[in-house]
This record gives structure tokens, sequence and C-alpha cells, in this order.
């Protein structure tokens, strides 16, 4: 047993491909460890960030700073009375969440974090992602109707109409860069995750700026459409609390609809892990063919130790900001000390070995995280279309330039062949 | 990927999973037929919709699977939803579920399971013992090569036929605004 | 479309059998209770799809019966009442009362009080518009101006604070003048606030007059002619977005609003993007007539003489103001008691609520909210 668990560490695959049905196991309970302490950060940031925009201070009661406060909002929505109403139909109103959680956390299952750091490498990864995240589309729709209620109808109806729409638009921009991965050699394309991120290794390029401006504008248009996919602001219509109240989740209470939360925010993070993946470099360190040197490697040796130093520094200058009041002693000694474990992870990941390891997941999560940062910036910014603008931004400007990208990037990669093939008559 | 030093496992339990899968995919499709509502029915049809792309997936045809999901589960259904949802739900449960013609229905599934029955033992030595291993890393290449090769003229006759569906259903669509 | 009738009756589908496929015809009940809503109004959607074939507006549910207290209470018992009407403007409404009967008694208020009259009403007016735009803005989903607006609403209502004691419900002005002097450094105060505000309006133009999105959302929505809206009976900034330049403080100057330059900002379409346009600049203009007032405040008395026991002359009179929401008007009967015999309110808020159906049919669920936005309704004001 010991062997076999030993044995996957020499292999350079991810244990769903090297089979090794132990390490897999692992791997997915520490994506679903990780994503949910991801989307309870992420609570806590929005709240925070969306705060500082807008001018006021965000959660400040619960521990240092509000730190707590997902963990007590969690504990409230565990706690709160589950209604379901009288003339709902009970299984599907069940079903519902459950659905929606399934299909956003099964996607997880290929994203890369790093060469080897996935659960498994499916050989159609970017169609899997899509497919079982165009799931909880039936999900949500399933909530709306089996709430029996007006709102969450309408709700349903829109996200349904929404998702099916921003799909196409998707799909065009995905396969744009799926086709780049097999430029510069034919038969070398693929549509496995990490096979993707190996292509712009091996290409020496990020996609986003491949045959540029052509990757910047297939990236754009998946920017855009991931937003109306996850149902965000500016696209967050299925669930505008002006016009429906909430959406398909209005009948759900406690913790039902914290599941919804769940799968809305994990869906968020797994539509950026896609534009991560296929336009980015995924778990690549920034400009690897560009900010060569000595220099540059030792910048980005140590930058993941410099981040949580930085944040563990930020920690500890607030500890010394914090009311001298005895009443904020637990509070001060409670940040002081998240200050210390962030110092503490900084210090570690200066160790060589670690960092070798690590850094694939500590790039891969980075890029991820300022794709969640723009999540946040767009919903302190912008105000919310209306359902027909929606479908004509879906319809007519994304869909026709996706198609445009789309052939384009096959003329221009196949341009040397039919180059050749003129010269050589 | 046999020869791989690390593979210590069988990679799945086939025989198991088979049966498994094809009594969901039966589950959901009796289900389709006989529940009164039309959701529960649409519900159950995704169900037996994923069960398929499973078992596609131990088919080694992922790219089938794939697209399975993303088409019919995905954007299918959803459409079927959306308009099942729109329907007055308390008159189709009054509705008759069942007509009168089970005789001519009768005679249509015995003569379906006796053309399966044929084609399972008459030709049998078409099929290979097995499935095709180890094909599934060049599997979405091969579907591509030949569907864009071999059968380029299916292909775009199907893509034309869809086109033409789309144009009716928006000059349908259009006559009535 | 064959046009829509909007009788009750109508909207009652129990009664029919329902067709199989029956996405003609879906009833939403928006609201009592629903954010958008700005209280409790309750609107009855007809819809089609998403398409509005009609509404009625539902309201009561803030009814307290203002104009009936009014028989019941002496003239200055009444004046703090007349505040609970349109709350996010409480001063308008203070000032309307006010000259209303001074009118009735046939005294004015003295120059240094018509002046500082004019700058609270004024900054009341900032107020009102500031609330307006932060609501609308979070209606259509900007979330963000709201916080902007009230933050800088706060420094207004720290002005009201410190002159009367209260924010909201300020009960400013006193029949014939003024209670209080004010207090000191109220000049400084005022001015130090025009410095501070009028960035501050560019920071909200900022956000949203060139948001593409914003753009789209309003402009052509909910648009009311200039004959709908006299028609109608519509008012203040939404009359004038339609183009048509009347203002009650030009028309029929009271206060002493001739004696301050300032323009009247009209906008052409009629639309929402015009009436969000129309106030930004009133908002400007407030500042202009502000800092006017605050520059030649006078020295003198603050109250006219009146006598302790109010008995105004057997009569009627009808006094109004150009309130932030549009033309806010009181109709006093007096049978030479101390109570009014019959007082009437003509609050800009009910009067265009009326123009909500108007605007809206054929429009989207989502362009009902905008619009109830766009109308800057205080159900206080509509129910009184």
């Amino acid at each position: 047993m010991l062997d076999y668990i030993k044995s996957y560490l020499t292999s350079n695959l991810t244990p769903g491909s090297a089979g090794n049905m132990f390490w897999a196991f692992v791997y997915i309970v520490v994506i679903f460890l990780g994503l949910s302490v991801a989307v309870i950060a992420m609570n806590w940031l929005e709240r925070k960030i969306l705060a500082h925009m807008q001018v006021r201070l965000g959660p400040m009661r619960v521990g240092p700073h509000g730190l707590l406060q997902p963990i007590a909002d969690a504990i409230k929505l565990l706690l709160k009375e589950d209604i379901m109403p009288a003339e709902a139909d009970g299984f599907v109103f069940w079903m519902a969440p459950i659905f929606v959680v399934l299909a956003a956390f099964t996607v997880f299952i290929v994203v890369p974090f790093g060469p080897t750091h996935a659960v498994t490498d499916m050989n159609i990864g970017v169609l899997f992602m899509l497919g079982v995240s165009s799931l909880s589309a039936l999900g949500i729709v399933m909530a709306g109707w089996a709430s029996n209620s007006h709102y969450p109808l309408i709700g349903a109806l829109r996200s349904s109409a929404q998702m099916v729409s921003y799909e196409i638009a998707m799909g065009m921009a995905v396969i744009s860069a799926v086709m780049m991965t097999s430029l510069n050699q034919q038969g070398t394309g693929t549509l496995s995750m990490i096979g993707i991120v190996q292509a712009q290794q091996a290409q020496g390029i990020w996609f986003i700026f491949k045959f540029f401006p052509l990757g910047l504008i297939a990236f754009f248009i998946f920017a855009v459409a991931m937003v109306a996919e996850t149902n965000r602001a500016p696209f967050d219509l299925p669930e505008a609390e002006s016009e429906l109240t909430a959406g398909f989740h209005t009948e759900y209470s406690g913790f039902r609809w914290s599941l919804f939360f769940l799968a809305e925010y994990s869906a968020m993070i797994a539509v950026s892990s896609i534009a991560v993946t296929l336009w980015l470099g995924g778990w690549l360190r920034p400009f690897p063919n560009l900010l060569t040197g000595a220099k540059w490697d030792l910048f980005f040796f140590l930058f993941p130790g410099i981040t949580f130093l930085f944040l563990a520094g930020m920690c500890f200058y607030s500890t010394v900001r914090m009311p001298k009041h005895p009443l904020f002693r637990i509070q001060t000694i409670g940040l002081a000390g998240f200050g210390v474990v962030l110092g503490l992870i900084g210090l570690i990941l200066f160790i060589p070995a670690v960092r070798e390891r690590v850094q694939d997941i500590y790039w891969f999560s980075m890029k991820v995280a300022a794709f969640m940062y723009l999540y946040i910036w767009y919903r302190g910014t912008f105000p919310r279309y209306r359902f027909d603008q929606l479908m004509k931004v879906g319809w007519k400007i994304l869909l026709p330039m996706g198609l445009g990208v789309l052939i384009l990037t096959a003329g221009v990669g196949l341009w040397p062949l039919i180059q050749q093939t003129i010269w050589n008559r | 990927m046999a020869a791989d030093p690390t593979n210590h496992m069988e990679p799945v339990a086939t025989p198991f999973f088979f049966y498994l899968l094809g009594g969901l995919m039966l589950i959901g499709g009796v289900l389709v037929i006989t529940r009164k509502n039309p959701v529960h029915s649409a519900l159950a049809l995704i169900v037996t919709l994923l069960a398929q792309a499973s078992i596609y997936l131990m088919l080694y045809a992922p790219f089938v699977a794939g697209v399975q999901i993303i088409l019919y589960a995905g954007g299918i259904m959803v459409l079927f939803l959306f308009v099942i949802m729109l329907v007055s739900i308390e008159r189709s449960q009054r509705e008759r579920q069942f007509n009168k013609q089970w005789v001519v229905g009768m005679v249509a599934a015995t003569a379906l399971g006796g053309l399966f029955i044929a084609v399972y033992t008459k030709g049998r030595g078409i099929f290979p013992e097995h499935a095709l291993p180890a094909v599934e890393a060049q599997n979405t290449q091969n579907v591509g090569t030949l569907l864009y090769g071999q059968y380029m003229f299916a292909f775009e006759i199907a893509s034309l036929l869809l086109l033409v569906a789309i144009i009716g259903a928006v000059v349908m669509a259009k006559k009535r605004i | 479309m064959t046009e829509p009738t909007s009788s009750l009756s109508h909207l009652d589908v129990e009664e029919r059998e329902k067709p199989f496929l029956d996405a003609n015809e879906l009833v939403i009940n928006m609201g009592p209770q629903h954010p958008a809503t700005h209280g409790v109004l309750r609107v009855i959607l007809r819809l089609d799809g998403e398409k509005v074939l009609g509404l009625e507006c539902v309201i009561g549910y803030l009814h307290r019966g203002v104009e009936k207290i009014a028989e019941n209470r002496t003239y200055a018992m009444f004046n703090p009442y007349v505040d609970r009407m349109d709350y996010v403007a409480a001063v308008s409404n203070g000032l309307g009362y006010c000259e209303a009967v001074e009118k009735l008694l046939g005294v004015e208020a003295p120059p240094r009080a018509q002046h500082v009259r004019v700058i609270l009403t004024e900054l009341n007016r900032l107020t009102s518009h500031q609330l307006w735009l932060g609501t609308h803005a979070l209606d259509i989903g900007a979330i963000t101006p709201l916080f902007y607006t009230f933050r800088d609403r706060e420094e207004i209502l720290k002005i009201f604070e410190k002159y009367c004691g209260a924010r909201l419900t300020t009960h400013a002005f006193r029949i014939g003048g003024l209670q209080y002097e004010t207090y000191d450094g109220f000049e400084k105060d005022v001015k130090n606030f025009l410095t501070f505000v009028a960035p501050k309006i560019d920071e909200y133009e900022e956000l949203l007059t060139t948001n593409r999105i914003w753009v789209e959302r309003t402009k052509g929505v909910g648009i009311l002619s200039g004959q709908d809206c006299i028609a109608l009976g519509v008012t203040g900034p939404v009359l004038r977005a339609s183009g048509v330049k009347w203002d009650l403080r030009k028309a029929q100057p009271y206060a002493n609003y001739k004696n301050f330059d300032f323009e009247i900002p009209v906008g052409q379409n009629g639309d929402t993007y015009d009436r969000y346009l129309v106030r930004m600049a009133e908002m400007r203009q407030s500042l202009r007539i502000i800092q006017q007032a605050v520059d030649a405040l006078p020295e003198g008395p603050i109250m006219a003489k009146v006598p302790k026991v109010m008995k105004p002359p057997v009569g009627e009179v009808y006094h109004s103001i150009e309130a932030p929401k549009g033309e806010l008007g009181y109709f006093i009967v007096s049978d030479g008691s101390t109570q009014p015999y019959r007082l009437r309110v003509r609050p800009p808020s009910f009067v265009n609520l009326q123009a909500l159906d108007k605007m809206c049919r054929g429009q989207l669920v989502a362009d009902v909210i905008a619009v109830i936005g766009t109308l800057d309704i205080v159900l206080g004001e509509v129910d009184r």
C-alpha cells in the first residue's frame, strides 16, 4: 500500500491519468476543502473590497476587520429555519441546489493547478468544463420552477436563456484558443487543460498575445461571456434584486440558499480558471520567455514568499493601529496571530524544495484571484443590463465577433501552409 | 498507458458501472413516459441523457460524451424545460396519458426488439470482442478528421439541413409578431 | 397589439379558462413589499413575457389622513405634520405650508428669514435629488452611487441638525418667518459645503453619465411627451425633461426667488436619461442659488408680526411651490376659526405617479423599475 502511494510521487502525471486512486481521492478532498475556503475568503473579500469602493468599512465587528464574518454567516445560515413553500414541488425543490452544487464542483476535476496538480487530465478537458458548468443552468431552472412563484420563475427563465445564449459566444472564443494549440505543429492540437498550458509553454507565448490582437479579442469575448454565464453584475438579471427580489432563489433560505451561494462562487472560480488556462498561461509564471535571466528568475523565485510577507506586514500594521482598549485585546491578538501565520507561510515559501512544488499552484491562484477582483470591480461599477440589451450583446455583438475571430485565427494560423502551397505551384 | 508502471489498478470496474448506468438509463426512460408532470418527465430525461454520456465515456468516446452533455443535457434540455415551465401544469395533470393504440405500439416494440436480437445474433462477428482500447487520447482528433475528411459531404448536408431548420423557425416565429 | 384595458376586473385572470399554452399574460404583483417600489407602492403588472401590457397602481398603504388631521389642529400645530408627507424634502413641505398660511393671514416673512428659507430649501432639494439619484441608480443595478450620495447628503443633514435639531423631519420654518436665528458659523458651514459638494456631483456624473450601460438602460425608456405631461398634470423635473420650461420659482416667484439668478434646465426627449440630466443640472443650479443667498444674507429680524392665536379671515387660498419633485400646492379654506375648515394638499408624487401606466406600456419589466425610480415618488406623499 505504501509503495502504491509512494510510487505516484515519482511519476509526472496527474493522479487520475496515472490511475492512482489514493492520490486522486486526496486531491479531490483537498480541492473540495480549498474551494470551500476560497469561497469563504471570497465572501469576505467581496464585502470588504466593495465596501472600500463605496466609502464604507464593511464587516468590522466579527473578528479583527471582520475576518470571522464569513464563518459567522455560515453558522447563521446553517441554523436558520429551512422554509419550503407549501405549494412547491418538494422533490425538485430539494434537488435543485444539490444539482447546482454538484455541477459547480465537478468541473474542478480537470482544473490544472499545475502540470501534476489536477485530479485528472481529460483529453476533452475544456469540453468537459463547459459542458458540466452548463448543467448548472438546469439546476437554476429547476429551482425557479419548483418554487412555484412568479419571481423565481421569471428569474429562472432569464437565467436559462442567458446561459444558453452566452455559451455559444463562449464556445467560439474557446475554439479559437484551442485551435492555437495546434498551429505550431500539425496534429498537436488538444482539448486537455494541461495540454493547452503545455502548448503555450512550448510555443513560448500566452494565447492572449498570440496573433495579436486575435487572442486578445477572443479573451475579451470569453471574459464578457463568463460574467454573463455566472450571472454576475452587470449581467445579474436572473437575481436582480430591484426587479425580481432575488430571482430563482427567492424562495430558498438557510442551508439550501447557501448552497446556491457556494455554487455561484465556485462557478465564478471555475470559469476564471478556464480563462486563465486558455489565455493566461495557466500555472506558468508571468512572461517566462520575455523576462529571463538570473535577476528575473530571482525575482519570481522570491515573489510568492514576498506576497505573503506583504500580507503579514499589512496585518501587523493593522494590529498596531488597533484601538488600545481592553475590549479589543482578543481581536488584536487574533490579527497579530493571523499575521504571524501569513508570515510563516511566506517564509516557508522561500525554501526552494517547497517553492518548487507549490509555485505552480501559487501562480494559477494569483491569476484566478485577479479575475475574482475583476468580478468585484464590475459589481461596484456597472449598472445592470436590461434583458433585451443583454441578448443583443450576446447574439449581435459577441457571437459575430467570436465567429470572426475563429475564422481569422484559422486563416492566420494556416497562412504559412497556404503560402507554401501557393509557392510550390 | 498500459505500459505505465504506476498503473496498478484496473481502470474502472466496467461491468458494474455498465449495469449501473444502464439501469439508470432504463429507470429514467420509464419515468419519462410515466410521470404526469412534464417537468418531472424532463428531469428524468436529463438523468437518462447523463447516464448515456457516461456510457459513451466507458466506450472510450469522450468527445461524444462531452458533446452529449453540452448539447443535450445542457442546451436542449434547458430549452425543453423553458417551454414546459410555461405550460399550465394543472391542465396536463388532467390529460390522459395513454391512448388506445397499444396494439400498434406493441407491434412496433416487438419489431424493434426482434431487429436488435437479429443484429446481435447474426452480426456477432462484425463487432470486436472488446472495445478498442487506448484510442482515447486521439479520440477528438479522429472524430474531427473523419467528420471533415471522409464524411465531409454528409456533415455539410446535415449542417445545411440545420440551417434550413433555423431559418424556418425564424420565419415561423416572425409571422406571428 | 390591441390596446389593453386597465380596469381591475380585467386583471383578474381566475375567471377565464386558461389556455393550454398560456404564454400571453402573466399577472405579477409588484409590492407592497418590494425593494424597488420605494416604499409601499403596489403595482399590479400585466405582462406578456417580460413586456408590460398595462399596470395598475394600488396606493394607500401609508395613508395617515394628514388632510383630516389638519381640520383638528390649529395652524401652528399642523406645521410639523407636513414634514411627514415628503419626508425626504421636509423643508420644502414646511415652506409651502408656511407661505400658504402667511398668504391667508396677509403677512410676509422678513428678508433675512426669506434668505435662510431659500438656503435651507435648496439644500433640501439637493438632499432629495441625491437620494433620488442613489436609489434610482441602485434600482438600475449600480450600487456604488448610493453610497456616494449618502455620504454627501450626510453633510447637508448635519447642517439641518445644527440649525433645527432634526435631520429628516426638520420643522425648520414657522408661520411668519423662523423660530431660530441661524447658529454661529452657519454661513461658513454652508460655504464649506458648497465647495465640498461641487466636485462630488462631477463624481456622480463620472460614474453614470457616459456609462454605456446606464445610457442604454435610460435612453428612450419611459418617454413622456410635453403634452402628455400637461394632460396628466405632471410637474417638476419630469415635466422639464419633456421640454416644458415650467418652474414655479420663475413662473410664480415665491419666497424671494426672483432675486436670484439661476437657469431652468430643460430636456428634449422626455426619457429617463433626460430626467437624469435635468436633475443633475438642477443640483448645480441649486448650488448657484445657495451661493448667492448665502453671500447676500441680510441682517435683520427673522419673524414677522404674527398674532399668538392665529385666526385668519374667512376665505380660501391656494399656494404652490416648486418642491424637488414638482408642484407642491396647499389649498386652505378658513372659516375664521383657529383651525382650517379644510386643507387639501396637491402632492407632486401623487400626481406624477399617474403617468406610470402611460410611461410603462410596451416597455419591459426592468423598465418599470427604472421608471418608478425616475418619477422620484415618495410614498408618504402619495398616500398622505
